[in-house]
């Protein structure tokens, strides 16, 4: 029997490995924004399955909201990053610290 | 409840309806008209501007708080208030920067339809009356200003400094996200006014760091410290009339966001986020200050000066109570002017291919241009919290609050901070009276409409800090 603990326990698993992912990576910009991804899709998780034990569509509605914030926050995400590959010719993490202070 | 849907029960939600309206005819007038666009959209932009708070002020007041849409938007005197205020700051904000956008050939339709989108989410913010409005209004906020940010596509550093902001504002808005669903499971409903009736005496784990989760995403939002990492990144690498608009109106927003979220959901478990907060708030405040001393760049300065006043705003909702909400507002306002006044100048005394935000650009002000160098003296006595400047009594409400919930040691701790503060503002005024002109500098940009405004501005920090007592009430009036 899967109970709602199993549910929430993955769902933070999934947010942890993502939080882990953007501060431990330090090589590629597309994977911070694949970590992103996986954040949202962790709290959705955790709203379905809310939802589904609370037996209240609004979680179930809001995770359609945040799937359409989602998209459009990536399309924001990748298009700074063509801006950024083209002035730098670089993706790495690395080399965005011309700021200091 | 039976849902009754007229057109004039839409009537509270008028700021918002007309703002999508106009959004869509700036864009397509700004396609249309060729050539003429880069005339035509800034002066539309502010016409849209005055005939949204015309509108606003003639229809869309409420004397008690209205919801609308099953709840998800509520229309109250404080959010009328602070849309109202938000047209005013908008529209100084493009006042200002529309010289500096042209010079530097930025001055593109987008730019001013991504600031009425920001605009918008600001709007959704403050009317927000659910955790899912208030997440589309953050999202709509937060997505305009990345864009605006990497507005200038030929500068390394606003690139970088967008990819920075854009991370580490989709974490913050992770973990915000994270926290409603965990308070969401755990109450079962997500409108604020429900949260607040079912979210009441002690808390339970999941709950507590459910609050953990929501307060992290607020102080992401803020630029609180230890979340503040972005702040002297963005003003440092946006262009300054960006800059200028991500350190105004968005604060409102912040201050929205708390205000509704913590003292409106959970407002009846105060005791499990006020100590959260209290710790940002005392971390903000000493780091802000402190680190601000050792910048040379000016931006980076006010960024860091930005991070210690959301500390003392902060302090205000530490208090937990109406008094210390109403000094949080009132502070958050009176800020947000100040700092307007501040990116002016630094906008106004800048040309191409200078910037004018290192402190040395300042030496000698006084000698080649006054006037700026006598506004740019009052902001900064205004912003280090001098008397007679308003300032000084925004700072007063703070420690009033505070006094009166029994934080003596934030009292002295935020007293002490205030005096740490006074040296590097005082040292940008010492610059410009005492010290000897900086012969590479330009001459400052002329624009006498930009500087009668400038001058009003500056002027207003003076006359609201001589008569206090009508803005103070006015907060009083719509939080009460």
């Amino acid at each position: 029997m899967i109970t709602l603990q199993h549910m929430l326990t993955l769902s933070a698993v999934l947010f942890s490995l993502s939080i882990a992912g953007i501060f431990l990576n330090r090589k590629n910009v597309i994977l911070l924004l694949m970590c992103i991804e996986l954040m949202l899709l962790a709290v959705n998780f955790s709203f379905v399955s809310f939802s589904r034990f609370l037996g209240d569509l609004d979680g179930q509605v809001f995770v359609f909201f945040v799937l359409t914030v989602a998209a459009a926050e990536s399309a924001i995400g990748l298009a700074i990053l063509v801006v950024l590959f083209r002035e730098r010719r670089s993706i790495n993490v690395e080399d965005l610290d011309t700021m200091k202070g | 409840m039976t849902p009754t849907f007229s057109l004039a029960s839409l009537v509270p939600a008028l700021p918002e309806i007309y703002l999508v309206a106009a959004i869509c005819v700036v864009l397509l007038v700004d396609v249309f008209s060729g050539k003429a666009a880069s005339r035509v959209t800034p002066t539309l932009t502010l016409i849209t501007l005055a005939v949204g708070a015309a509108l606003t002020l003639a229809y869309a007041q409420v004397s008690a708080p209205v919801e609308l849409f099953s709840g998800m938007y509520v229309a109250d005197p404080l959010g009328t208030l602070l849309k109202l205020l938000c047209f005013l700051f908008v529209a100084v904000a493009l006042l200002y920067s529309r010289h500096y956008l042209e010079a530097r050939g930025l001055a593109k339709g987008e730019y001013y339809v991504l600031v009425l989108c920001a605009l918008l989410g600001i709007f959704v913010m403050i009317s927000a009356g659910s955790l899912l409005t208030m997440y589309m209004g953050i999202e709509l906020l937060a997505l305009s200003l990345y864009a605006l940010v990497a507005t200038d596509r030929d500068s390394g550093i606003a690139a970088e400094s967008a990819m920075k902001y854009f991370v580490l504002g989709a974490i913050a808005s992770g973990c915000l996200l994270y926290g409603m669903s965990l308070v969401y499971g755990l109450s079962g409903t997500l409108l604020f006014s429900e949260l607040a009736v079912a979210l009441q005496g002690e808390p339970s784990l999941g709950l507590i760091m459910g609050v953990v989760f929501v307060v992290v995403g607020i102080a992401f939002k803020f630029g609180a410290v230890p979340f503040h990492m972005w702040v002297p990144d963005v003003y440092h690498g946006a262009p300054s009339a960006v800059t200028l608009f991500v350190a105004t109106a968005p604060k409102i927003a912040s201050f929205a966001l708390a205000f509704r979220l913590l003292a409106g959901g959970l407002g009846n478990i105060v005791d499990t986020w006020s100590q959260m907060l209290a710790i940002l708030a005392v971390l903000s405040a000493l780091l802000g200050n402190v680190i601000a001393i050792a910048q040379t760049n000016l931006k980076r300065m006010l960024a860091y000066s930005a991070i210690g006043n959301v500390g003392f705003i902060l302090l205000g909702f530490v208090a937990g109570t109406e008094q210390g909400y109403e000094a949080a507002l009132y502070y958050t306002i009176t800020y947000v002017i100040m700092t307007l006044g501040s990116f002016g100048v630094i906008l106004l005394a800048g040309r191409r291919g200078f910037e004018a935000d290192e402190l040395d650009d300042y030496k000698g002000l006084h000698a080649r241009d006054p006037l700026l160098a006598l506004m740019m003296m009052m902001l900064m006595f205004s912003t280090a919290g001098i008397p007679p400047f308003v300032g000084f009594w925004a700072k007063l409400q703070i420690f009033e609050a505070l006094w009166a919930s029994n934080h003596l040691a934030l009292v002295v701790f935020a007293a002490a901070v205030s005096v740490i503060g006074v040296f590097y503002y005082l040292r940008v005024v010492k610059l410009m009276y005492f010290d000897a002109p900086n012969a590479a500098a330009p001459p400052t940009e002329s624009h006498p409409g930009v500087r009668l405004a400038l001058g009003l501005n500056a002027l207003a920090v003076l006359v609201l800090g001589l008569l206090p007592e009508s803005l103070i009430s006015l907060c009083e009036r719509v939080l009460g």
